[in-house]
């Protein structure tokens, strides 16, 4: 609402406010991949088609990024540049952010738990 | 009524909760409902309700929710400082088998109570309310993108200091230290309300934080005036915008790892417990992947501050614009890559630990660049000693010394024997105080004059400089030395009588902050009493040089009759040097957003539900929940949400602006 207010600014300075709303036959792409991402992982723990349960959840893990992108670009339609440029500077933060609080806490908890959480044998530290 | 009817409707409320066994509490809440009924009394006599519930209390005005979360940060400041000087007072007096004053019970709650007012219901309301007040101004908009979610933020944050205030009367506080470690926080060992009182207040607030976050980011993004491109921004508004990144990107940490804590008090999962697959240690790494970029949240727009004032009133363009902003932002960075020093001995082993130490060492080389801009900007600068350049100076000495502490402590060894130490607690308040406190109070002093247009006392101002700047060191010069012979934090009662004289030179240093505090006060009442000798009509009092000094002080509802353009990166010094004309004619009507009391409703159902989950009053929780959900949807169907101030009363408002300066000419 006050955005408006600045209506009289925002052509001379403007912000990208054309977004890209996407066409049906986008939208379907989109809709059809998420399934078929969505399917796969269930048909492989359904069928215990891999060897390994660890093999299958890195297998699952995998086909959730892709199924976050795959959201990111149909559905959200980001691109490089919309807003700007804003919403790919955001992403890039928040992945950057999310894999540093993540990758972070696994490492550094895999250490406190192996030096410090009772139960270990001595031999099993180093 | 029967037990069971009784537990229905109070839940674990009852009178022996009120803590009429400490005469200390007692004569606290004695002093406080005189005083609070003196004060509601005044209100009501002086018929002021309506007024400030119409001008302010439901304002969605920016700049009038600015000045409330700076009074917040006071009257906070007055409590957490309360309980300070009880502290002083215990540690001081606890030698050769005296108990102090204070028993373990009420002394464990004024520690946790000390730290988490002061963190959240001082620093962040002082940072946040600057930002509101001046970052629109600055970046030459009308408002933030969103007027009512800021009004709405403001009453979130009202609501968890209610919730921390209710404590000290109703039931009690965390006993734990303000980060509320589990297990000691779990269910097992704090099973009254303490913890829960914490979790609530932090959480109720942690929503109004978060919100205003997105709320200044957009505002900075989308809502910049013509020509103030990124690089043109005020060193300010850019450390605002990183802060309130910092912001967004950590509080939801905080509030899932706050969540996953009650979820282990309320319904007995294992998130954080010794046993069944819980690790209490996952808590504190996960608390302080918030807590680190906490400190940055509240330090970058004090460094902003610095930056404004030292080229304000050193004459002078910021020496090495750019490299400020590259300083600021790759803080913002690095404030995430550090978290693992606060607990360097909770046994990570040496590779976890060096790559902390050396990341953290590292954080000190764009602060330091930032330290060195300053001076340069103020070499061969025609510097004047005004009370916000004092503080900045008081600042510049005062950080650079809790700057290399921190780093002493950054080396994992030295951490080893100085963890949890006094010198520790010397250190942060070295920092905290040293930049975030006397940069609050530099742009109180700097940005007063802008919003209320007249200056502060000048008189008052210094004896508060001078109490608060002295005071501190001789408050915490002591902690440093009692740190490195081995005292711990914490603790309530002494053995060794050599280590009593640094406590009292300590409390000494808690007396001058003291005096420091109420000079302040005494500096704003002063200043009213004396607004007409004060006064400044200008709207740039200080010769200044960003935009918020363009417009009158105070300005107008809408900020800038018409929106300025920007060429320069000091926009508004660029303006004067080139002759720059009001314009007198030509005004429009001007579209703006209507007060709603919105957030004030919601905010207060969101305290209750808070209450009634501390308390175990489940009507009362899912009632305000319900009732939340309800007033807003509701709210979306409020279309009277703007409207025109009618151009007559633009050009009466300019009018009379410029008919003030041409009295000054």
């Amino acid at each position: 609402m006050i955005t408006d207010t600045h209506a009289a600014h925002a052509d001379d300075h403007h912000h990208g406010d054309d977004h890209a709303h996407g066409t049906f036959s986008s939208y379907m792409l989109g809709f059809v991949l998420s399934v078929v991402l969505t399917a796969i992982p269930f048909w492989l723990v359904m069928s215990g088609a891999l060897p390994s349960k660890q093999i299958t959840a890195l297998v699952i893990m995998a086909f959730a990024v892709v199924q976050i992108v795959v959201h990111m670009i149909y559905f959200l339609h980001m691109n490089t540049k919309s807003e700007n440029g804003w919403t790919m500077m955001a992403l890039i933060f928040t992945v950057v952010m999310v894999v540093i609080a993540l990758s972070g806490s696994l490492w550094v908890m895999s250490h406190l738990n192996s030096n410090m959480m009772p139960m270990h044998e001595m031999t099993g530290m180093k | 009524m029967s037990p069971d009817l009784l537990k229905l409707i109070f839940g674990r409320l009852g009178i022996d909760s009120l803590p009429l066994h400490e005469p200390i509490v007692v004569g606290t809440f004695v002093v406080v409902a005189l005083g609070g009924a003196t004060l509601l009394a005044g209100l009501t006599y002086f018929r002021l309700w309506g007024y400030l519930w119409r001008e302010w209390f439901t304002s969605v005005d920016h700049k009038r929710i600015g000045i409330m979360y700076m009074i917040l940060g006071i009257v906070m400041l007055l409590r957490g400082f309360a309980d300070a000087l009880m502290m002083r007072g215990q540690q001081m007096l606890a030698f050769n088998g005296s108990e102090g004053y204070l028993n373990a019970h009420h002394y464990d709650q004024v520690f946790t109570a000390h730290g988490v007012i002061m963190i959240f219901f001082v620093a962040m309301p002082l940072v946040t309310g600057l930002m509101n007040y001046v970052v629109p101004l600055q970046i030459g908009a009308r408002d933030v993108s969103f007027p009512f979610l800021n009004n709405f933020s403001f009453w979130m944050t009202v609501g968890g200091a209610v919730l921390v205030m209710a404590s000290l009367f109703i039931g009690e506080f965390a006993r734990t230290g303000w980060l509320a470690y589990p297990p000691l926080s779990n269910i097992g060992y704090s099973p009254d309300v303490g913890v829960d009182y914490y979790i609530w207040a932090l959480q109720v607030a942690g929503v109004g934080t978060t919100l205003s976050g997105i709320n200044l980011i957009c505002t900075i993004v989308k809502l910049r005036c013509p020509g103030m491109t990124m690089m043109k921004m005020p060193v300010f508004t850019w450390t605002s915008l990183c802060t309130n990144i910092l912001i967004v990107a950590s509080f939801p940490v905080l509030t899932v790892v706050l969540a996953l804590l009650s979820l282990d008090r309320y319904v007995g999962t294992n998130f954080f417990t010794n046993d069944f697959g819980g690790s209490p240690m996952m808590y504190v790494n996960l608390i302080w992947i918030w807590g680190h970029p906490e400190v940055y949240i509240l330090v970058l727009p004090a460094f902003g501050i610095f930056s404004e004032v030292t080229s304000t009133f050193s004459g002078k363009r910021l020496f090495g614009y750019t490299s400020m902003v590259y300083a600021t932002v790759v803080i913002t960075i690095l404030s995430y890559l550090v978290w693992l020093h606060h607990f360097f001995t909770m046994g990570s082993g040496a590779s976890v630990n060096s790559f902390f130490g050396i990341t953290t060492m590292i954080i000190s080389i764009p602060t330091g660049a930032k330290m060195f801009n300053w001076l340069f900007t103020m070499y061969r600068g025609r510097i004047r000693f005004e009370l916000p350049m004092m503080w900045t100076i008081a600042f510049m000495l005062t950080f650079v010394v809790g700057g290399m502490t921190g780093v002493l402590l950054a080396v994992p060894p030295a951490d080893f024997v100085l963890h949890n130490s006094l010198f520790l607690i010397a250190h942060f308040h070295n920092v905290i105080i040293g930049g975030v406190v006397f940069g609050a109070f530099a742009g109180i002093n700097y940005w007063f004059p802008k919003a209320f247009g007249f200056k502060l006392d000048q008189f008052w101002g210094k004896m508060s400089f001078w109490f608060w700047v002295s005071g501190f060191y001789l408050a915490f010069m002591p902690l440093y030395v009692l740190g490195l012979m081995g005292v711990t934090r914490r603790l309530r009662v002494f053995d060794d009588p050599s280590l009593q004289i640094w406590f009292i030179i300590a409390a000494i240093g808690a007396v001058f902050v003291l005096i420091g505090i109420m000079s302040m006060l005494m500096q704003f009442a002063v200043s009213f009493l004396k607004r007409e000798q004060l006064k400044d009509v200008t709207g740039d009092p200080w010769d200044a040089r960003t935009l918020e000094w363009a417009t009158s002080s105070p300005p107008p509802d809408y900020n800038f009759a018409f929106t300025p353009v920007v060429h320069d990166n000091d926009a508004w010094w660029d303006m004067k040097r080139h002759g720059y004309q009001r314009p007198l004619t030509g005004f429009k009507p001007i579209h703006m957003p209507s007060n709603t009391g919105t957030g004030v409703i919601l905010a207060g159902f969101a305290t209750a539900m808070g209450f009634g989950l501390i308390w175990y009053i489940w009507w009362l929780a899912a009632g305000s929940f319900i009732a939340m959900l309800a007033v807003g949807i509701g709210h979306t169907f409020n279309y009277h949400r703007d409207f025109d101030i009618p151009a007559d009363d633009v050009v009466r408002t300019e009018n009379a602006r410029t008919k003030l300066l041409a009295g000054v000419k």
